[in-house]
């Protein structure tokens, strides 16, 4: 389990804003913190990493105690088994893809994870390729490697999927997925993607403007709880057409559009962009606006 | 045939002024990059004090420091049997304050340049402030290096108000090529002042044009 909560006052443009978190989550969870930018969100995971003081706190890692302000404990990041990706990546320019690895193991310890890692985000064959030679989505699976190297009990992701476009980002999710079961981590993802968070994460934070103001599955924060459909998904509206007396809308469901039937009321608050839901209820599908 | 000791000595001094510049410049440039302190202001003006003082009020603060007379020169003669004032050492500890801004500024610009997160990424992975400072950011800055190593070397080559000031002009001791320039022309020696000019001369645009060049190239190595 962990758990924490801090305080810190935030200087803004707009002045000062308290920010006031806590948390907990189980271990092995993946979490989300949810917000708008300027939420407090990245402020947040800097001070879990210890990159960042703040005025008061606590951060329990199972029985480990990494800050606590009134006893004056502040362990340094060093100390602190985390790993982090950055939203810019943070890839050392100067070492190829596997010394940027093996950078990260400890003295002495033997390669062999290093092999492992290269191995699972397909990475073998760029291994001594230097990151200013790869794409966006390479230098993400190494940056997300790197972070793996030293077994993190916590992994921190910082929007890291946010510079990649839509099919690198489904496949780096996956990705994501993948090592979080496959090392048993504890992650926090910090994130102000709907649908990155719906499809990866098993609880979400939402953070807005340096409070918690909800916390809960992904169906329960962005869905309303009452619908209990068959099947649903979670889209863009990328089009609303009127076809005699019904309207058309086509939505984006992951990288596949799909088109729904909807009548004058229900597109009464749907414009293209927003973010929906598209679910069944007895055989037919029905469009509703997500409320959050 | 003119005296190429003079010649000799400027090089040495260079040199010796600028590795020392380069062991003590890192840690300041590192400590102005990445201090908040509020110190960092007073440390950045002085470090840049020696760009735009004349050269004389330098070599007079250092005469009056470090002559025999008084508190710190004294201190040196009494305990440990040093006078800096008209010595090769007294040239070089004079060398490395004046240059000191050409060493540091470079270092202290490609240290900001880089990310942050480059730092913090490393200390993630469980290492030191040092092993960070020498395994990632160092190699990751290294056309500033290179650059302040040049400027600091070419700097000192250059250098002839404070020279004249704390080193006097004793053969073979604190004669560099600057002050033996000033000399034949004091003996209007023409010729031989020519000479030394041109080999100063040459030399510095050959530095130059080496680092331009290479700092050129590496930025479109960089590109591709």
């Amino acid at each position: 389990m962990i758990s924490f909560s801090i305080h810190k006052t935030l200087q803004t443009s707009i002045g000062k804003m308290p920010l006031d978190i806590s948390c907990e989550i189980p271990k092995g969870q993946l979490a989300a913190v949810y917000g708008a930018s300027g939420a407090g969100k990245t402020t947040m995971l800097r001070i879990l990493a210890g990159l960042l003081a703040p005025e008061t706190g606590k951060i329990n890692i199972g029985s480990e105690v990494w800050l606590d302000t009134a006893r004056k404990i502040n362990l340094p990041t060093q100390k602190r088994n985390i790993g982090i990706v950055f939203q810019d990546y943070a890839l050392f320019p100067n070492m190829a893809v596997r010394r940027n690895l093996e950078y990260a193991l400890e003295n002495g310890h033997d390669n062999k994870v290093v092999d492992e890692l290269l191995e699972i985000m397909e990475l073998g064959q760029l291994s001594s390729r230097y990151p200013d030679t790869l794409s966006g989505g390479q230098k993400q699976r190494v940056a997300l490697a790197r972070a793996l190297v030293r077994k993190p009990t916590l992994l921190l992701l910082d929007e890291p999927l946010s510079a990649l476009d839509n099919d690198m980002r489904a496949k780096l999710q996956d990705h994501i997925l993948q090592v979080h079961r496959h090392y048993e981590l504890t992650t926090i993802l910090v994130s102000h993607d709907i649908s990155e968070v719906f499809k990866m994460c098993d609880k979400i934070f939402v953070l807005e403007n340096g409070l918690i103001t909800k916390e809960g599955t992904p169906t329960e924060i962005f869905a309303n709880q009452q619908v209990s459909g068959k099947f649903q998904f979670t889209g863009e509206v990328l089009s609303i057409e009127k076809e005699d007396i019904v309207y058309v809308v086509s939505v984006l469901i992951n990288n596949s559009i799909v088109k729904v039937v909807a009548v004058e009321d229900d597109i009464v608050n749907l414009k293209q962009g927003d973010r929906v839901l598209v679910f069944t209820k007895a055989f037919n599908p029905i469009i509703r606006k997500i409320e959050y | 045939m003119i005296d190429l000791e003079p010649l000799w000595i400027t090089c040495k001094l260079a040199l010796v002024t600028t590795a020392i510049l380069l062991v003590i410049s890192i840690p300041i440039a590192n400590w102005l990059a990445n201090s908040k302190n509020r110190l960092k202001l007073i440390v950045e003006a002085l470090v840049s004090m020696p760009l735009v003082l004349p050269p004389s009020v330098l070599g007079f603060y250092f005469l009056m420091a470090f002559g025999p007379a008084h508190g710190f020169g004294h201190f040196l003669e009494h305990y440990f049997n040093a006078r800096l004032v008209f010595s090769f050492s007294g040239l070089v500890v004079a060398s490395v304050i004046y240059s000191l801004p050409f060493m540091v500024h470079p270092i202290q610009s490609g240290l900001s340049g880089l990310s942050p997160h480059l730092m913090e990424a490393s200390f993630s992975l469980g290492k030191s402030r040092i092993e960070t400072l020498f395994k990632v950011l160092l190699p990751n800055i290294k056309p500033s290096l290179l650059t302040g190593i040049v400027l600091a070397f070419a700097h000192t080559i250059g250098e002839f108000g404070v020279v004249l000031m704390i080193g006097g002009n004793i053969p073979g001791q604190t004669r560099v090529a600057s002050i033996a320039i000033y000399d034949e022309v004091e003996a209007m020696n023409y010729h031989n002042a020519n000479i030394y000019a041109f080999i100063l001369f040459a030399t510095t645009f050959v530095i130059l044009l080496t680092v331009y060049f290479v700092n050129h190239r590496y930025a479109i190595t960089k590109q591709l």
